[in-house]
């Protein structure tokens, strides 16, 4: 059967969903909320690139590439907030990022 | 086209797996892993559509820096991965239940959309692509004359993903040497050295 | 001129009311006031209930009135000027009004000063407007000279109080009010003097406010008068409703075609005249303090003697005379309504003497006298007999003010006690005070050739003459009267002057007073003889109708002031005889055998507790109308306003709104995943309703 762009926009709303799920189900470390938010990423990028091969249009995968940038920077940058965190507070248990309550 | 299929099946599959893998493993080093054996496989997807370039980037930036970070961080903060996921189940249901939604409704607009027949030649117009050229060709065209500002900013968005990260984590140790490359070029013959006449038999005083 | 005799006393109450405001800012700048001398916690509504003859138990209710005075603190910055100018802005009124009685009363050149517009409102044109005729003159001439001299004598009594520009202030307002009424032209204007004195009356009796007691005699007077208030205000729009007007001058026009009519009232019909004179006259009972209306006058002797004398004595319970007389011309169109006031004022001078007989303090002894001496008043006014009434206002103000500035005189040399029981023997001790009162008792009890003779017997001879249903209970409730008048009278003299000293303490140490306090005795003492005989012809006989002209109205069958002249000698002699036995009986009790009384209120020990209660009038009102009202008004403050008005409004909103925040609050957990949550939830609502709500093209 032919793949079309309908089966390439079904994977990544699936892998979109399951980062989402991975934010807010898992209790065990912000580790696995940073990794969702790549899985996320990742989704989009399917998304824009496939566009862009069954449009002809090139800028999708222009875009493609700058969010590839963006979300290293972001990984990056959640990371380091990470381990300063860790280094004060020693735990990144999911329970105990509550800080801000209230 | 039916290797297409069976190639698109196979890398679908795999990614959606080891996604589902990534949200669920216990030990987060597994976690990584799979992590990034979703990239390789969405990699895949990408040369199934064309975008090889794009493709081995994703390769070499995710999989080469950003999950070797995850590596490097988890393997860092020595994370008790014996934690139980106490509250996992409480929430289940209805995040089960908002998250299903929310995909069906996603798929329900896949498969129920149609494409307007006047976008492709509103959107294409600017930009055309000639048969032949390679991605790398194609999406260097673009980049460096169009879209050169993107590409600039992208660059300044990666300068201060460094600084901001080095800011974060750099802790000066206060008791580590260093060269100070200044006081050592600012040394005199006067301040280096000592001379001093010794007598034979008896040492320095 | 009549202007100055109004507002100079306002000008005085206005300027020594800025140095008390100004002395009081300097000595408490920005703090709060020290705290009250409450080393006596009484309940809102003292209960004057009294067990007993015994000195002791009555001793620990009336010595604690003394002391509410701040003795300790001393006297406000700038009293002096504010006594000195005060008192001599009154002088200068005196002289005037005595010029304007010559002008008005004796050369009969009647004058109307309009001062400004007050109130234009459709038919209704009301002006400030002073109206000087015989009758204004004559308590013009009344109010400025005790005025004049409770001022001069208030310079003496208060002299260690340290509130004394707060007091003169009072004073004066007092007499301007009380002027503004006095030369009132129409209604409104009387009632704004009416009200003016009542609000100066509530301020002076409730000077002394550290004084729980004060404070509360202060609102009773206050209450009671305004019960008597309303009726007055019912009876001005009942006038206003009949003839269009509350200008004297139209109503007095107009007044003889309102007779006949009457008013339709839930399928009543009263005759106009009568209910109009008859709520006119319930103001009038809560003002001087008539039977019914009459509790707020003993109590109001918490107030510093000079008060009582001037406003509790001489001027404002003369108000409500002054008011009976000023309407003449309606009331004699009203013969049921005379015959009412002639029940009340007859029952008043019976009932305030009898509980007069009984009264330990000296001044509510004096009180109950003047709500006795007001009764009669009325008495006269309700038999057609104004001039004859207005005159014994005119002589009481003389005698009545003289016993309160005596008893004042007594007060301070005992040093501030007030029981009679701890009298005794002071007749050695402060002699000029002594031979004062006697002179003000020979007067209040009618002696002749005294000024008290002439006025009250000629009453009692009005009220022989009369005819009416009223008349004979009136006569003999007089006279009946005038027999207890002089035995208390004397008995409170005896008590007070003569026999053995009781308290020896303060018996040593009382001294005869100052200059500026005997000298307005002296002046009333000359006042209550000299003021009976020469006033004579201008109040009573043919004399009258020409000296009052046309300030007073006689309807044409009230023969009163001529029948007077032909009556038999033993009704002219009557009250004379009860002057006798009720002296006679005085002095066996108090001087030959003095353990008569004490035997005799142990004997009939109901009657004299009934006597000493006042008739237990104050526990009635009490029971029927204090208590439910305050068990109303804690109702509607705890029930409406606390529950009702602050529960759904700011308390209840606010209370609400911090339920609100802190449900709110539970959502900000400060756990990332409940955040991501929330907003998944929200991107699912969103995508549903685009998907629905036919956004796009699908």
């Amino acid at each position: 059967m032919t793949i079309g762009l309908g089966h390439y926009l079904s994977v990544a709303a699936i892998l979109f969903t399951l980062g989402i799920f991975g934010i807010f189900l898992n209790r065990k470390n912000i580790i696995v909320i940073l990794m969702s938010i790549e899985l996320i990423l990742l989704a989009v990028n399917i998304n824009l690139v496939a566009f862009s091969a069954f449009l002809g249009d090139i800028v999708g995968q222009v875009y493609a590439l700058i969010v590839l940038t963006v979300a290293a920077a972001e990984a990056a940058i959640g990371l380091a907030i990470l381990v300063a965190y860790f280094r004060n507070r020693g735990s990144i248990a999911v329970e105990d990022v509550n800080l801000m309550k209230g | 086209m039916i290797l297409t299929a069976i190639f698109f099946y196979v890398f679908a599959g795999a990614c959606i797996a080891s996604a589902i893998m990534v949200v669920t493993a216990r030990n987060p080093v597994h976690s990584v892993l799979f992590l990034i054996l979703a990239f390789v496989n969405a990699a895949g997807l990408f040369v199934l559509l064309g975008a090889e370039f794009l493709a081995m980037i994703l390769i070499v930036v995710y999989v080469g820096a950003v999950a070797v970070l995850f590596l490097f961080v988890v393997m860092m903060l020595d994370v008790d991965f014996a934690e139980l996921r106490r509250g996992f189940l409480n929430y289940l249901p209805i995040g089960g239940v908002v998250g299903a939604v929310l995909l069906a409704e996603l798929l329900f607009i896949v498969g129920a959309w149609v494409i307007q027949p006047g976008v492709p030649k509103a959107i294409t117009a600017p930009i055309p692509t000639t048969e032949g050229m390679s991605n790398t060709l194609a999406l260097g065209l673009v980049l460096y004359t169009r879209y050169v500002y993107f590409f600039e900013a992208a660059g300044v968005i990666l300068l201060i993903a460094m600084i901001g990260a080095i800011v974060l984590t750099l802790q000066h140790k206060p008791d580590a040497r260093r060269q100070v490359i200044s006081d050592q070029l600012a040394r005199r013959r006067s301040s280096a050295i000592d001379v001093v006449k010794v007598k034979s038999g008896q040492g320095l005083p | 001129m009549y202007e100055a005799i109004v507002f100079l006393p306002l000008l005085g109450a206005i300027i020594a009311g800025a140095i008390a405001l100004v002395g009081a800012r300097n000595r408490h700048p920005g703090e709060d006031p020290p705290p009250p001398n409450d080393d006596h916690a009484a309940p809102l509504v003292p209960e004057h209930i009294q067990g007993g003859p015994a000195p002791e138990t009555g001793h620990a209710e009336i010595d604690h009135r003394s002391h509410g005075k701040d003795e300790i603190a001393p006297p406000a910055a700038g009293s002096q000027p504010a006594e000195v100018i005060t008192t001599t802005l009154l002088a200068i009124s005196w002289v005037l009004s005595c010029f304007s009685f010559v002008e008005v009363g004796l050369q009969g050149h009647d004058a109307h000063v309009t001062l400004f517009n007050f109130i234009t409102s459709g038919d209704l044109k009301v002006d400030w407007a002073l109206r000087i005729d015989p009758l204004t003159v004559v308590m013009l001439v009344v109010v400025t000279t005790v005025s004049g001299l409770v001022h001069l004598y208030s310079i003496g009594y208060m002299a260690d109080d340290p509130h004394k520009p707060r007091f003169f202030s009072y004073l004066s307002f007092f007499t301007f009010a009380m002027l503004m009424l006095v030369t009132a032209d129409n209604l409104a204007q009387l009632f704004f003097g009416w009200e003016g004195v009542g609000l100066a009356s509530y301020l002076l009796i409730g000077f002394w406010f550290h004084k729980p007691e004060a404070n509360a005699a202060a609102i009773k007077a206050f209450i009671v008068n305004r019960v008597g208030d309303f009726g007055f205000a019912l009876g001005i729009f009942a006038v206003f409703l009949l003839t269009g007007s509350i200008t004297f001058d139209t109503i007095f026009a107009q007044a003889p075609s309102l007779v006949g009519k009457s008013f339709h009232y839930l399928s009543f019909n009263v005759d106009a005249l009568t209910l109009i004179c008859i709520l006119l006259f319930i103001g009038a009972m809560g003002k001087s303090a008539q039977f019914l209306l009459h509790t707020w006058l003993p109590d109001a002797m918490e107030g510093p003697t000079p008060v009582s004398a001037l406003i509790h004595a001489a001027t404002m319970v003369t108000a409500g005379v002054f008011m009976v007389a000023r309407l003449s011309p309606l009331f004699e169109l009203a013969p049921v309504a005379k015959e009412f006031v002639v029940f009340i004022g007859a029952t008043t001078a019976i009932f305030a003497a009898t509980v007069a007989l009984v009264q330990n303090d000296i001044k509510r002894i004096i009180a109950y006298s003047t709500c006795s001496q007001l009764g009669y008043m009325f008495v006269a006014m309700g038999s057609g007999a104004y001039s004859i009434g207005m005159f014994h206002l005119f002589t009481h103000a003389f005698f009545k003010a003289l016993l309160f500035l005596g008893s004042g005189s007594v007060i301070l040399a005992m040093h501030h006690e007030q029981d009679i029981r701890k009298m005794g023997g002071l007749w050695r001790k402060i002699p000029l005070t002594y031979v004062t009162m006697v002179i003000g008792t020979l007067a209040l009890t009618g002696f002749p050739l005294t000024a008290g003779f002439f006025s009250k017997d000629a009453i009692i001879e009005a009220d022989d003459v009369v005819t009416g249903s009223m008349a004979s209970y009136g006569f003999i409730m007089t006279v009946a009267a005038a027999a207890l008048t002089s035995f208390y009278s004397w008995r409170l003299i005896f008590k007070t002057f003569h026999g053995e000293p009781h308290d020896h303490h303060h018996y040593e140490g009382a001294r005869e007073t100052s200059k500026t306090m005997l000298i307005p005795l002296v002046i009333l003492a000359i006042g209550s003889i000299a003021a009976g005989w020469p006033a004579l012809r201008l109040f009573t006989g043919p004399g009258a109708e020409e000296f009052f002209r046309s300030s007073l109205a006689y309807a044409t069958d009230n023969h009163v002031l001529e029948d007077m002249e032909h009556l038999p000698l033993e009704i002219t002699l009557a009250p004379t005889v009860m002057m006798i036995i009720g002296f006679l009986v005085a002095w066996q009790f108090y001087i030959r055998r003095p353990d008569i009384p004490a035997a005799l209120a142990r004997d009939q020990g109901v009657l004299y507790r009934f006597l000493l209660n006042a008739w237990y009038f104050d526990c009635i009102y009490d029971f029927l109308f204090v208590r439910p009202a305050m068990w109303l008004g804690r109702l509607f403050w705890k029930g409406g306003d606390g529950f009702v008005i602050d529960g759904f409004g700011p308390d209840g909103v606010s209370a609400r709104v911090l339920d609100v925040t802190r449900n709110v609050v539970r959502l900000q957990t400060g756990y990332l995943y409940h955040y991501a949550f929330a907003m998944l939830i929200g991107v699912a609502g969103f995508v549903t309703w685009f998907m629905f709500s036919g956004v796009g093209v699908h």
